[in-house]
């Protein structure tokens, strides 16, 4: 087999140097009851060329050619061609984790220059180094608040994508972190201030809005952040579309930031793998999960970087950590740090600027279900969502995401989204659909 | 800043912000087919940005020399060996690559309709089917992003099951042997970690295990081979005692590339696994993800498992959404599906018999290096090992020099070091687990290197404490790092 | 080395009884074998501690300790100069680093631990 860099002399000589006649006798300690006593039920394998062609297969038995208005927490943009010339090189994608910092100060640079840049963007004063993806992230986030806090309490908001509160229950179920929703305004799209304000009380750690939130729209953070704060909680602000980072104004009340960055040039790749950030205050370093890479000097007085406060995890801490998480998704960040990198200050302006352009050509010509100000998604109301997309599909078109599935009230509804990547033809086919 | 002199792993390149200046650009948009829209109006002032602060502004040769530049200073699988314990750093084939950016592959958003996502659909199907074979186990989930991630999701499932049957009971127990994950997960799913001891001969000690299973606790959370590279011999007895009382027995697969082929964790008695995509299946590193970590289960456990479910409908992959009794999602969507694909790969290229000779040459890659190293390094736990073995630094560290240190130097002879200090029950410890991805060249240089190193102990052990000497940066100051931390370049 | 009027524990913490306030400090043995100390997690003024209860924890790059109160009471006061300069605490542990001062619930709570001679005949024997 190709990958087994020994031939069968080789074997044999390494088998006289163990005391060994035989490979099967070096499983004779094995218990006999443990071993499995026929060969595994899997065909044998297979060359190059039928590996490609059964994946070949697979990916024609998806949609191909199709344009795309789906946004929902994955989006489609363009991935400039730099992002795999670089992932693809072997020193970037088969190292290992940057425990040993004499060779390993790519990734440890490349991580540095990503937190910086998430810094930079969210205008937290620190982030980590990612993650395993957004939805992740809030439970993270969350726990964050805990032990800041002390206090248990997460009241959510309903427009934070629903996938994502799913799985802060199941984090949050064993751990006696009660979580409540408090809702959206029915005109505005934007959260409900005064259930807000009637629900946080002194028990409540975290208040968890999204901006912009799953319909799109550009929510009232620093108000939910004036309330949250009175009470002594903390603030987390979620996003799951990062290119509106580049346009909207920073959440500077926030005392957390959890996000996606799927939007920098990671592959929608049906659902993963993706890169979550946490970023967050100085004054919380010492309570943030994950990888951190730090600025330090080596013996001869040089600049170099390495893993730092790593008391907080979980190889050192166990049971005390702040959190589970071993493996990151370092090559995924290197991905998004690409993205930055190409794209630049002025670019990712401009690639947001493209975005708002897109949606709101595309929506002036819809009726909007809401009056928030929204990015690059908004909601649409119709009379039929599902007969929608059917004609949509028949000109190749996959249409919005349908809400009745998460929102039984908006049940007549289409989550639509337009970026860099969407056609006018295809904007106007949609209209003419819907008209 | 040094100028450019030398060759490349030891320029000075500058961070991206340093080599930044106005202006430049790497990007062209396409020019919009729309009216522009003036962001001010649209969002209303108050929510649009100024430009983002000391951003980096680079043309796209400088951004492709930068990172080029930045990889020449990592040491990776392509590069050479890891005998990193515990991590199976084996060879990442390149056709993994390539499947897993077919465009109807790489472009399927998650929330396609179903008729149009069938090809993923079938993927994750045959997947599942493919580590439920290997695992000897009923039903598998890819939902976990990682390792760590399948672990919980695991815990939740023991939780979720032993609620059912009326009581979820208070805490696990973990050998002192265990990956840091083990207790940290444990206490994330609400359970108080006791730590069982080893025995003498650095397994499961069952008499221990009788003694302290009682209707308070949950599962056992084992490492098979444990993280010493030794079979727990004892594992069906341990399964027997803890399903004698109603607990389960939970396995961290971490180290299946023992396993693969030779034996199944569903027929020694385990009743939840997971396993890491980035160690046994090949799926890359990437400096340290992404991963995957199906979790895999006997049937009583099916019900729980996260939503939502694959079905057969009709010739029709479907999603069952209506699961009353799971545990909920663990993450958005469906997993790391990019990862899985990378998986399935792997298994399609080795097929079954394949699979099995893959383990096979790990567990020969690893006792070879015992035989060869054994008269220069002392070996705490002499039974047989399978895919790694541990030696202590008590040699070496009569003369000064500890196992942090050993493995320093070895730098300097062309390898990553292998795990250092870890697992808890050897003092020193040095942990090494070559994979069958190594020829017997790389072997013996590897070997080589150790003797050579063993005997620069004895003769100058100053030499070896101050390792590494030919790497981009000498040893990096860890201290200060943690004492005043820098997690951001600012500017000046 | 050893300061004679101190009383130590077990887990390598000493303290100072005077009257009814108890400074808490690590040994000299303990800054030792944790090595370059980065950082010291300690209680806020006010907080309860109760004998042999961690009240915080001694961080170096790859280890925690906890540590454990060897008397019972209140703690009044937290040293300042270890948020700054961690090191102080390899440096002078019985002296500029101490940690916290308490006021006692039960200042008798000391006699029980040991004498500065049992201590070093202790982590004498102690490897």
């Amino acid at each position: 087999m190709r990958y087994l860099p020994k031939s069968d002399s080789e074997r044999r000589q390494m088998l006289e140097a163990c005391g060994v006649a035989s490979p099967e006798e070096l499983f004779s300690h094995l218990p006999e009851a443990v071993r499995l006593k026929r060969p595994l039920d899997l065909p044998p394998g297979i060359s190059e060329y039928e590996i490609v062609d059964y994946f070949r297969r697979r990916a024609a038995e998806n949609a191909n050619g199709y344009a795309s208005f789906l946004g929902a927490g994955v989006y489609h943009h363009f991935r400039p061609v730099l992002v795999d010339a670089v992932v693809s090189r072997g020193e970037f994608l088969t190292s290992y984790t940057p425990y040993q910092a004499e060779i390993s100060q790519g990734t440890l640079t490349a991580i540095f220059e990503f937190q910086t840049m998430i810094c930079q963007l969210t205008g937290m004063d620190v982030a980590n180094a990612s993650m395993y993806d957004g939805s992740t992230a809030v439970p993270e986030a969350v726990s964050m608040a805990v032990r800041s806090t002390g206090r248990r309490r997460v009241l959510i908001a309903r427009s934070v994508h629903p996938e994502y509160r799913e799985v802060l229950r199941t984090y949050a179920r064993h751990q006696g972190m009660p979580v409540e929703e408090f809702g959206y305004q029915p005109e505005a799209g934007t959260i409900g201030l005064e259930d807000l304000e009637g629900k946080t009380d002194d028990l409540t750690a975290a208040v968890i809005v999204q901006s912009p939130n799953f319909f799109g729209i550009v929510d009232h953070a620093k108000a939910a952040a004036e309330i949250a704060h009175r009470r002594g909680a903390l603030l987390i602000v979620v996003f799951t579309e990062a290119v509106s980072l580049a346009l909207l104004e920073p959440p500077a009340d926030a005392d957390i930031v959890a996000g996606e960055l799927q939007s920098f040039a990671i592959s929608p790749s049906y659902g993963g793998p993706f890169a979550g950030i946490i970023a967050t205050r100085e004054k919380f370093i010492r309570q943030m999960p994950g990888r951190l890479v730090g600025q330090t000097t080596d013996s001869r007085g040089n600049r170099a970087f390495c893993l730092t406060l790593s008391t907080r995890e979980q190889h050192i801490r166990r049971e005390k950590a702040t959190s589970n998480i071993c493996t990151n998704q370092a090559l995924i960040a290197l991905m998004a740090t690409v993205f930055m990198t190409v794209y630049g200050k002025q670019g990712l302006r401009d690639l947001a600027e493209q975005n708002l352009a897109k949606a709101h050509y595309l929506a002036a010509r819809l009726k909007s279900r809401f009056t928030g100000r929204f990015f690059n998604e908004f909601v649409v109301q119709t009379n039929n969502p599902d007969a929608i997309n059917k004609a949509l599909l028949k000109r190749k078109i996959i249409g919005g995401l349908p809400l009745a599935r998460f929102y039984p009230e908006l049940s007549d509804c289409l989550l639509l989204c337009a970026t860099e990547m969407s056609k006018r033809a295809d904007m106007d086919a949609v209209a003419e659909v819907l008209a | 800043m040094i100028a450019k002199v030398r060759p490349h792993p030891s320029q000075n390149e500058p961070l991206l912000f340093e080599r930044s200046s106005p202006g430049k650009l790497a990007y062209q948009l396409p020019a919009l087919d729309v009216p522009s829209v003036d962001p001010a109006t649209t969002l209303g002032p108050a929510n649009v940005r100024s430009e983002i602060p000391d951003f980096p502004e680079v043309s796209e040769v400088e951004a492709i020399r930068h990172f080029t530049r930045l990889s020449t200073w990592n040491y990776a699988i392509d590069h050479g060996m890891y005998p990193l314990g515990s991590c199976t750093m084996k060879y990442n084939p390149r056709i993994n690559e390539l499947v897993a950016r077919i465009e109807g592959l790489a472009w399927a958003h998650p929330y396609q309709p179903e008729a149009l996502a069938q090809g993923s659909m079938e993927v994750m199907a045959r997947l599942e089917a493919a580590l439920a074979e290997i695992a000897g186990m009923d039903a598998v989930t890819l939902q976990p992003a990682a390792g760590a991630h399948g672990e919980l999701t695991g815990i939740l499932l023991i939780r979720a099951l032993l609620e059912k049957r009326g009581n979820p009971r208070k805490k696990i127990l973990i050998p002192d042997s265990a990956h840091g994950t083990n207790p940290a997960t444990a206490a994330i799913a609400g359970y108080a970690v006791e730590n069982i001891a080893s025995s003498a001969a650095g397994v499961l000690d069952v008499a221990a295990l009788a003694r302290l299973v009682d209707r308070d606790v949950a599962a056992l959370m084992v490492t098979n081979p444990n993280t010493l590279g030794v079979f727990e011999e004892n594992i069906m007895q341990a399964a027997e005692i803890l399903h004698a009382k109603g607990a389960m027995l939970y396995m961290d697969g971490a180290n299946m590339n023992a396993l693969v082929g030779i034996a199944r964790p569903g027929d020694f008695g385990v009743d939840v696994l997971h396993l890491n995509l980035h160690k046994t299946f090949s799926t890359p590193h990437g400096g340290g993800g992404p991963g995957a970590g199906p979790v895999a289960v006997k049937k009583p456990f099916e019900p729980f498992l996260p939503v939502p479910r694959l079905k057969r409908s009709g010739k029709k992959w479907a999603y069952d959404y209506r699961r009353k009794h799971s545990i909920g999602r663990v993450r958005a969507f469906y997993g790391n599906f990019g990862v899985l694909v990378r998986a399935l790969a792997y298994i399609l290229a080795h097929g079954g018999p394949g699979l099995r000779n893959a383990t096979v040459d790990a567990v020969l890659n690893a006792v070879y290096i015992r035989k060869q190293l054994e008269p220069y390094f002392d070996l705490p736990y002499t039974s047989p090992n399978m895919h790694e073995v541990v030696f202590s630094d008590e040699r070496q560290a009569a003369l000064g020099v500890r196992t942090g240190d050993l493995a320093k130097r070895l730098i300097d002879y062309g390898f990553h070091p292998y795990t250092v200090s870890f697992p808890l029950i050897v003092h020193g410890a040095l942990m090494i687990e070559p994979t069958e991805t190594e020829g017997k060249l790389e072997l013996d240089q590897f070997i080589a290197a150790m003797i050579s190193i063993a005997k620069e102990v004895e003769a100058d052990p100053q030499l070896v404490k101050n390792a590494p000497y030919g790497t981009r940066t000498s040893r990096v100051d860890e201290v200060t790092a943690a004492r005043k931390p820098v997690l951001r370049w600012k500017p000046a | 080395m050893y300061p004679d009027n101190f009383r130590y524990t077990r887990e390598h913490e000493w303290v100072l009884v005077e009257g009814d306030t108890g400074t808490i400090g690590i040994t000299d043995h303990a800054q030792q074998s944790l090595g370059d100390i980065v950082y010291v997690d300690l209680p806020k003024v006010g907080v309860r501690v109760e004998l042999g209860k961690s009240l915080g924890s001694v961080e170096s790059v790859k280890a925690v300790s906890d540590i454990y109160a060897p008397v019972t009471g209140e703690v009044t006061e937290i040293n300042k100069l270890l948020a700054d300069a961690p090191e102080k605490l390899n440096q002078d542990p019985h002296g500029a680093a101490w940690l916290v001062k308490i006021h006692l619930s039960a200042p008798a709570e000391a006699q029980d631990l040991m004498s500065a001679a049992d201590y070093q005949t202790y982590i004498g024997v102690e490897k």
